[in-house]
């Protein structure tokens, strides 16, 4: 008998696969490579390989004045890239050391949380559309084309909308818009509900989410998570509440944190999430006060557009703000927000000229996409997609 | 293509119990233009996407603007696909993993260049851009746009279906 069970495990003698996974691939969410060493379907290393999508965004950057490397921005993460904006110009305010008024400072927080809501609901589509679900992908997709509508009536783009400006926003919104977006907010909350139905309590998603990829509060610390990621582990940390910047300390809101690490508590805290930010949403456009949209530092800031069109001296003005920038001081910034992923920081060294001497894009995504072998190494290959998924990475952050 | 419906003895046919046919139903065209119709009528692009633009193809795809009602359902291997999008940021790494996706796929195979930035490489004119996706493929349209609304990308799949309409079908690729 032994000698028969040593002949069947000859015969059946496996050895260590090689699979290159990505970067075409659907289910991972851009360019990102993954080079995979399978033992049957255990994974035994994994390694991901970046830099697909680098498109020198921090050269280009130190290239640009101030204001033109605004545009840049919204490439990075192109799913929020209203958030990027924020982070951006809030970053270039500080370093320029002025303040945007009250209102615009109002509007960024309303149009930060439009951008997180379309971001989380293109994460719950794709993330479930990979593990196997394809009917919330398309609800949820619905629900973010009436965002993309909003952002249009607000801006005139959908997607790289470039609308925050260095001491304030673009244009002052108009009460149509308001009533469109309150009319959104109010209806919402049942279209979450309708998402949560399908998943939440779904066996199948429960089953590939629950107790994969786990990852302990500490260990998230140190792998620098920050984020829905970070937040899953049970840490209570959002730039938001502790850091705010623009209206964030003048709203009340939660942050929604799980207990386990693993990817159902990620999905838990993100779906919570998507709720408090309409929650902001409601409460910034019940309190929106009066007033102008654009700080008064005309050394500093662009002039209005419509005088730009009109005016000599405001052209000019313009003009000379784009190609030679603003004299600034010298010194160096850096200042994270919240986006979607976790926590963006944008660094800035000045050396008294137009443009940055360094600019440095502290992306999420990038830390997030190098904890994916600590999350799938000893796991199945199929909880591979489920913690790409999780960890909610875009690749233009990532490689920039 | 023509249908006639009326040739001398026509007459109701029972094929089966309820259902009646004209018998005989003909349909007169040339190779070309069946050919041609068979091919643009269910256009299976290969789901790649590169950067913001596959974010827009994305929604075109989905709930909203709907692309199924075109016969278009994308395909994740490019041994199955007919054309490609090629949609955001070529880099000059990801350039060798497009051409040889675009290799994979078989003949006849369009591709549509998507964005400025796979036009012509846009405003990342930098050391690790590509500057226009034309430079290592062959390109059949161009759809303008940073990123191109949904309504450009249904526009680009109509002008790609023209353009497949008004070729002639080659019996061997040496004709």
């Amino acid at each position: 008998m032994d000698k028969e069970m040593e002949e069947i495990e000859r015969t059946f003698e496996t050895k260590e696969l090689t699979v290159s996974l990505g970067p075409q691939h659907p289910a991972t969410h851009g360019v990102l490579r993954l080079v995979l060493h399978l033992d049957g379907e255990t994974v035994v290393k994994c390694t991901p390989y970046v830099g697909y999508l680098h498109r020198g965004v921090e050269k280009l950057g130190e290239n640009r004045t101030y204001f033109a490397a605004l545009p840049l921005s919204d490439r990075l993460d192109y799913i929020s890239s209203m958030n990027n904006n924020v982070g951006y110009v809030n970053a270039v305010e500080k370093l320029f050391g002025i303040e945007a008024p009250e209102r615009a400072r109002y509007i960024r927080t309303i149009v930060a949380e439009m951008g997180r809501i379309s971001s989380h609901i293109i994460w719950l589509g794709t993330h479930v559309l990979d593990i196997g679900a394809t009917t919330p992908f398309l609800h949820a997709m619905a629900q973010r084309e009436r965002l993309l509508d909003l952002f249009e009536e607000l801006c005139g783009a959908r997607l790289t909308v470039s609308y925050p400006r260095v001491g304030g926003v673009r244009n002052d919104i108009s009460q149509e818009f308001l009533d469109d977006l309150y009319q959104f907010v109010l209806e919402f909350p049942s279209h979450m509900d309708d998402y949560e139905t399908l998943v939440t309590e779904n066996r199948i998603w429960k089953d590939r989410t629950v107790g994969i990829g786990v990852i302990s509060a500490e260990e998230a610390v140190n792998w620098g998570l920050t984020g829905g990621t970070l937040r899953g582990s049970g840490v209570d940390y959002d730039v938001r509440k502790y850091f705010p910047y623009d209206a964030y300390d003048k709203v009340d809101f939660e942050v929604p944190v799980g207990r386990n690490g693993d990817c159902y508590d990620r999905y838990l805290v993100r779906v919570g999430e998507m709720r408090q930010a309409n929650r902001i949403m409601k409460q910034c456009i019940e309190n929106l006060p009066a007033g102008p949209v654009m700080s008064d530092a005309p050394k500093l800031t662009l002039p209005p557009k419509d005088l730009v069109l009109k005016d000599m001296e405001h052209l000019i003005h313009q003009f000379i703000l784009i190609t030679k920038g603003p004299t600034i001081p010298e010194g160096e910034v850096y200042v994270g927000t919240e986006v979607p992923k976790g926590e963006l920081g944008f660094y800035f060294v000045s050396d008294g000229t137009g443009k940055p001497y360094r600019m440095r894009v502290r992306a999420p995504s990038f830390v997030h996409a190098s904890v994916l072998p600590r999350l799938s190494e000893g796991g199945l290959i199929a909880d591979v997609i489920a913690n790409i998924g999780t960890i909610d990475i875009v690749l233009g952050e990532c490689d920039r | 293509m023509g249908l006639i419906t009326e040739v001398g003895s026509a007459a109701l046919v029972e094929v089966e119990e309820g259902t009646k046919i004209i018998s005989p139903n003909i349909i007169i065209t040339s190779f070309d233009k069946l050919i041609n119709w068979g091919r643009r009528s269910s256009l299976w692009p290969m789901t790649f996407g590169l950067a913001c633009c596959a974010i827009e193809m994305m929604a075109t795809y989905a709930s909203h603007n709907d692309l199924d009602r075109m016969g278009i359902i994308p395909r994740g291997s490019p041994r199955q696909s007919d054309f490609m999008f090629i949609a955001g940021t070529v880099t000059k790494k990801m350039s060798q993993v497009v051409r040889r996706v675009y290799d994979q796929m078989p003949e006849p195979r369009y591709v549509i260049s998507v964005g400025s930035c796979a036009n012509s490489g846009g405003i990342f004119n930098t050391y690790s851009t590509v500057q226009g996706c034309d430079t290592f493929l062959p390109v059949d349209v161009y759809i303008p746009g940073c990123p191109p609304r949904p309504e450009a990308f249904i526009e680009g799949i109509i002008r790609l279906q023209e353009k497949i309409k008004a070729e002639h079908f080659h019996w061997s690729r040496w004709r």
